[in-house]
């Protein structure tokens, strides 16, 4: 091969492979679930409302069988995403509608409820819960959503029945239970969330799989 | 050719057995000389107590003064190796405007050879015997110890047990002297032998309070203990120190020495505020077991013999299934005990 | 096979093997057929564990089936090793037949297939393992630029933790082949006389084992990645998603390349030695790849043993590891770190022996206290089975072996520090020639040095109690194993390619390489002592914003480091491939036996007659000192006859050069000129 041929294949071999690695890059590693901008035409002094679900199986995609939140995006629509921008400084009414059945804690302290007002959150519209007992004999758990350092941690009620939501998103016609509670975001950065039930049905100590992937039980507060 | 005390001599055949070398070997000698006589004083004097993990407990000073030693002993042998090797980049180079032509053809030196070995093996054995010392007066100089410790602290009758427990993705600190309560919040009283029992719940974890110079790992159904006690109050970071997950970078927390008296006020406050929540945990014990069942994500299938049907099965000091008996003092942990343990100082 | 061996004597028949018929260029077993059969048994694989797993529990709870996984990798490795004709010729046997014993083809296509010629394979193995080094170091920018802002992240913390186990396993599984693979391969048979490797079919095999493996953890990102880190601890890793799976066979398999090629090294260094060569008389860098094989042949059988282990941990919920079902998980750590840190030795030795077979060509000296050298190496082999607990200080293990490994690891750093001596005694009142391979082995004894001096504090328990899993810890093995191993591989590269090839690297470009290279490395790698001292983990993707300004310096320099790799690359494909200019014979005027002849163009049985050895190559600066061998007739082609062997005096710079006739003769004058 004359020596200009090797020099354009040369230069075609590099050109590749360097096309595959920002391919790579691109279209795998940078993977992320999509934020879902609450903080966007926030006016100050007003509070958020913040709407999410938990449900027991995906029941789509590549991962169907695994438990997820999900999040109602500020148009309406459940969006698939766990990292969520929220304006700082503000108070967060958060309601969780919690689709999934329940598991007993690894750890029973994070069945009390901390870092929301007063101290515990509304069940159902009626019941201040502040302590879940969980055990292998009452599984009244089904996941948490903890904020470490925020110090926020909420406990959430499980569903009693066996006949669970199977695909997300979940409408209010299933079985479900509503949570409510309200905590303020404060400084701005980003604050990490996970569950802390090991809700990773199939994996050792249930911390794998879901537990272990951002957009299903782990996830960001990103305060703007 | 053998190694052993051949004449050097240069191609031309000048030269006696110790006719060249001396020049080189004097000035090499008085070089590092000078390197060591600057640095050691500055070492000494103005980088020691910037060392870390610091100050803030005797196992933290005595990790910062076991790095002083070992820098102090390294930098005259890093400034010999280094000198030499500049020396020798500068001094015997083939130089372009001259003919190419070998060096003398030096094959070994009994002397040298000799001298290097001792050498060596007498800084590496002193590094050995002093670092183990800094290890045994210390109490373990804050590492895990395992669940039998053989380095403990003199006075272990005013000890502030700690359990340390390790879970994906945040640790949570139990006071058994207390009643048990468990919280994220890591509170020390000053002036005080703590004993941090480490252990997880679920993947290997590692404790490691930074200024607090303590670093433990933390196994699931083991019991490591590590020794630490405190001198001056500030904050200090707790870190995970080995990969457990998704949110190992962030499992972290800050922990705070105060005064003894502000000691004692939180953890009696504490334990009544949680006493709700404490009921409710299992029996203190120095590891725990939760029950596979759910909480255990069913790997293992219901017909596995160690499917458990009870909430947790508490282990004591590496014996499976014992109930434990707690070592803790029968009276708690009072703030007028501490100041008893004589802290030894430094400098 | 035509010819009697006989050695000795002009006008005796020498082996010349009769030529053979070329196989059918499309049909013969190639590297192309590797990948259908690569193919063909993934699919294989995970069709068999799907049929046997897909009602399992486990796999319908998590939508995971681990066994197909397993199964699908594990025929996957060995379709692409049977696609590659290494079964070829054992069942042939088998059933009969009577087999081609030497390699079917002469042309460029030799290096894409399965090739019993020791030179070809050195070749494929350099291509391989710098190919792999650059994968593995793309992975470190990536994290290098996730870290570069303790807060807002590139990445999701899940892909940084797949992204920082990938540079690890990747980059641990290249280097163990770094310098055993393409130099071991390529010049211990031309060091020491020989054909052959005593085993050709097993060396090409371990080439080919080598590419599957990268192949399986290069597939361990699509099955979802492993968050392990390199180190794989359980019981995170039997709580991971399938990508551990590729993690395990992934190291079995590179273990088994391991292990052929530790196993052919001894083999033929002990019984392939030409008639003469006796052990004083063996060059350094043999020494060096025969204490690294014992490690490869001892030591990575176990790290086999604990991946079978995880392997059925996660595929058959065994508890090898899993504490709460009567196993341990200490049981991994001790698995793993008692293969690891022989392992960190199979990276370092070969180093040392590099260099201790650069410096006399560039001193003008004979290497000093080659002894000393030879058994500090075979010291720091032996010791290295004696230390691994002092990667478990803090891990709870038994307080009474502290001191004791404390001891040992100390220990250790006395043969490490023999290598010092000889290159020090080496560069005493020497006439140094300032080559790029040189500056490389000088760049290679600074780094080492760092990396040697920070070990003792990691050896240290008190001092370990700090550093033990932080950043310190990382930045003593990158000086260690990068500026050690890699620097040496790197001064090699540049030294061996006109051995290799025929063919010089362009001067200006290697300098240019080194220096950018030198000092973007401790730009990169010094900072991170610090870091870690200041209370920086490993693995973190969130750190003190007190130390951004340290991880920015490492960061920016990490991308210097990344594009120096360019220069070299650039100057590689040129000089090799593009633009090739021939290079002078002997160029660097070395005494070794590997120079004396032109192995680029040798056949592949190397030598019609063996040489006679008649001394060990460092005779620098004795004008009466034997040549390094007899060398008559060993080369037909060349003239049989003609001339004598080369003369060591003339080469050494003494008087006129002497070169094998057939090829220029070299003038007067420095043989490195400026290109």
């Amino acid at each position: 091969m004359p020596k200009a041929g090797r020099l354009a294949l040369a230069i075609f071999i590099f050109a590749l492979a360097f096309g595959m690695g920002v391919w790579g890059v691109a279209a795998y590693l940078r993977i992320q679930p999509a934020n879902v901008n609450f903080a966007a035409g926030h006016r100050p002094g007003q509070p958020v409302d913040l709407t999410a679900q938990t449900v027991g199986t995906f029941g789509t995609g590549v991962h169907a069988d695994w438990v997820s939140y999900l999040v109602k995006a500020p148009d309406g629509r459940w969006a698939h995403s766990t990292q969520w921008v929220l304006p700082a400084y503000t108070r967060v009414n958060m309601t969780i509608l919690e689709y999934d059945g329940g598991t007993p804690l690894r750890n029973p302290v994070w069945g009390l409820v901390r870092g929301v007002r007063g101290g515990y959150y509304t069940l159902n519209g009626t019941k201040k819960v502040s302590l879940l007992q969980s055990s292998s004999a009452t599984t009244l758990v089904a996941h948490t959503f903890t904020v470490p350092a925020m110090g926020i941690n909420v406990p959430l009620y499980a569903v009693p029945s066996s006949n669970l939501c199977a695909v997300a998103p979940c409408s209010l016609k299933e079985p479900h239970e509503t949570i409510k509670f309200s905590f303020y975001t404060g400084h701005p950065g980003q604050y990490r969330w996970q569950c802390f039930i090991p809700c990773g049905l199939g994996y050792l100590d249930g911390n794998g799989g879901p537990m272990d992937t951002l957009g299903y039980m782990a996830g960001f507060l990103k305060v703007v | 050719m053998s190694d052993i005390g051949r004449p050097s001599t240069l191609p031309d055949g000048s030269g006696g057995p110790r006719g060249p070398n001396m020049p080189h070997f004097a000035r090499l000698f008085a070089i590092w000389l000078l390197g060591t006589a600057i640095v050691e004083p500055v070492l000494y004097f103005l980088v020691w107590p910037h060392i870390p993990p610091g100050t803030m407990t005797d196992a933290a000073r005595g990790a910062q003064f076991d790095a002083l030693v070992l820098t102090m002993v390294a930098s005259p042998v890093v400034i010999a190796v280094l000198e030499y090797y500049l020396y020798a980049m500068i001094v015997w180079r083939q130089k372009s405007n001259e003919p190419l032509e070998d060096g003398p053809p030096i094959w070994g030196h009994f002397g040298v050879q000799a001298s290097w070995i001792a050498i060596t093996s007498a800084i590496v054995m002193g590094a050995f015997v002093f670092g183990t010392y800094e290890l045994i007066n210390t109490s373990g100089a804050g590492g895990g110890e395992g669940p039998s410790p053989i380095w403990t602290p003199s006075k272990a009758h005013d000890m502030l047990t700690v359990q340390v427990i390790g879970q994906q993705w945040l640790w949570t600190y139990r006071y058994p002297q207390f009643g048990g309560f468990e919280t994220p919040e890591l509170i020390l009283p000053d002036h005080t032998t703590i004993a941090f029992h480490v252990t997880s719940l679920d993947v290997i974890h590692d404790f490691w309070a930074y200024q607090l110079g303590v670093k433990a790992d933390a196994n699931p159904d083991v019991d490591n203990v590590a020794f630490a006690t405190t001198n001056e109050t500030g904050r200090f970071t707790v870190r995970c120190d080995e990969l457990c997950g998704i949110w190992h970078g962030a499992m972290y927390n800050y922990g705070y020495v105060v005064s003894p008296t502000a000691f004692y006020k939180w953890a009696t406050s504490t334990e009544k505020r949680l006493a709700p929540l404490t009921k409710l945990l299992p029996k203190f014990a120095w590891t725990y077991n939760p029950s596979t069942n759910g909480a255990g994500g069913g790997f293992y299938p219901s017909t596995d013999p160690f499917y458990q049907v009870y909430e947790y099965e508490y282990g004591g000091s590496g014996k499976e299934g014992n109930l434990p008996a707690v070592h803790v003092s029968s009276s708690g942990w009072k703030p007028s005990l501490a100041g008893a343990h004589q802290v030894h100082e430094r400098r | 096979m035509t010819a009697t061996t006989t050695e000795l004597g002009a006008g005796a028949a020498g082996y010349r093997p009769a030529a053979t018929r070329l196989a059918h260029p499309w049909l013969s077993p190639s590297v192309i057929t590797a990948f259908l059969g690569g193919a063909a048994g993934y699919g294989i694989g995970h069709w068999i564990g799907n049929y046997i797993a897909s009602d399992y529990a486990v796999v319908e709870n998590t939508g995971q089936n681990n066994v197909a996984v397993v199964l699908a990798l594990f025929f996957g490795v060995l379709g692409f090793i049977a696609g590659i004709g290494a079964f070829n010729y054992p069942l042939l046997k088998l059933l009969g037949y009577q087999p081609e014993e030497q390699p079917p083809v002469d042309d460029w296509t030799k290096y894409f297939r399965f090739s019993t010629d020791h030179k070809v394979v050195g070749k494929q193995y350099l291509v391989g393992v710098i190919g792999m080094f650059f994968i593995g170091g793309l992975f470190a920018m990536a994290i290098r630029t996730e870290l570069t802002n303790p807060t807002t992240h590139f990445f999701s913390p899940d892909i940084y933790l797949q992204i920082v186990s990938e540079h690890g396993t990747i980059m641990m599984m290249m280097a163990t082949s770094l310098v055993v693979g393409p130099l071991g391969n390529f010049l211990v048979p031309l060091m020491i006389g020989s054909r052959r490797m005593a085993f050709p079919r097993l060396e090409a095999a371990s080439f080919w084992i080598f590419i599957a493996g990268l192949m399986v953890i290069l597939t361990a990102l699509p099955l979802g990645g492993f968050d392990t880190g390199w180190t794989g601890y359980a019981p995170l890793q039997t709580q991971a998603e399938p990508g551990m799976d590729a993690y395990l066979v992934g190291f079995g398999t590179i273990g088994t390349g391991m292990v052929l090629n530790g196993f052919n090294q001894i083999v033929t260094i002990v019984n392939y030695r030409a008639p003469g060569m006796r052990w004083s008389r063996l060059p350094i860098f043999v020494w060096s790849m025969l204490a690294t094989s014992f490690l490869l042949t001892l030591a990575t059988p176990v790290l086999f043993v604990a991946g079978w282990f995880g392997v059925l941990d996660r595929t058959a919920q065994t508890a090898f590891f899993v504490n709460t079902h009567g196993g341990s998980s200490y049981l991994w750590e001790n698995l793993f770190w008692f293969f690891g840190h022989p392992e960190v030795y199979i990276m370092a030795i070969p180093g040392f022996g590099l260099v201790g077979e650069m410096l006399p060509v560039f001193t003008r000296k004979p290497l000093f206290a080659y002894r000393v050298g030879a058994a500090g190496m075979f010291g720091v082999a032996l010791l290295s089975f004696f230390v691994w607990q002092h990667h478990l200080f803090v891990s709870g293990i038994n307080p009474d072996m502290r001191p004791v490994f404390m001891l040992t690891t100390e220990l250790i750093s006395i043969p490490t520090g023999f290598i010092y001596l000889i290159g020090m005694g080496t560069l005493w009142r020497a006439k140094i020639r300032f080559t790029v391979p040189m500056m490389f082995c000088l760049a290679m004894y600074f780094n080492f040095l760092i990396g040697g001096i920070t070990g003792v504090y990691n050896s240290d328990v008190p001092v370990d109690v700090t550093i033990h899993g932080s950043f310190f810890v990382m930045a003593h093995f990158h000086y260690t194993i990068m500026g050690g191993l890699v620097f040496a591989f790197f001064g090699a590269v540049y030294y061996y390619t006109p051995l290799l090839t025929g063919k010089m690297l362009n001067n200006t470009l290697a300098k240019i390489h080194f220096w950018w290279m030198f000092i973007a490395f401790n730009f990169t790698f010094f900072p991170l002592f610090i870091v870690g001292f200041l209370g920086m983990p490993r693995r973190v993707f969130e750190y003190a914003p007190r130390l951004q300004v340290l991880n920015d310096w490492a960061s920016a320099s990490a991308y210097m480091l990344g594009m120096s790799f360019l220069v070299f690359v650039v100057n590689f494909v040129w000089s090799v491939w593009i633009d090739p200019k021939p290079a002078p014979a002997n160029p660097w005027q070395s005494l070794g036996l590997e120079w004396q002849l032109p192995a680029y163009k040798m056949p592949w049985y190397n030598f019609e007659h063996l040489p006679i050895v008649l001394s060990d190559p460092y005779h620098y600066g004795e004008r009466e000192a034997l040549p390094v061998a007899h060398l008559q007739g060993v080369l037909a082609f060349a003239g049989a006859g003609a001339g004598g062997g080369l003369a060591s005096a003339g080469a050494s710079g003494y008087g006129p050069q002497i070169s094998p006739a057939g090829m220029e003769p070299e003038g007067d004058g420095p043989p490195m000129s400026e290109q």
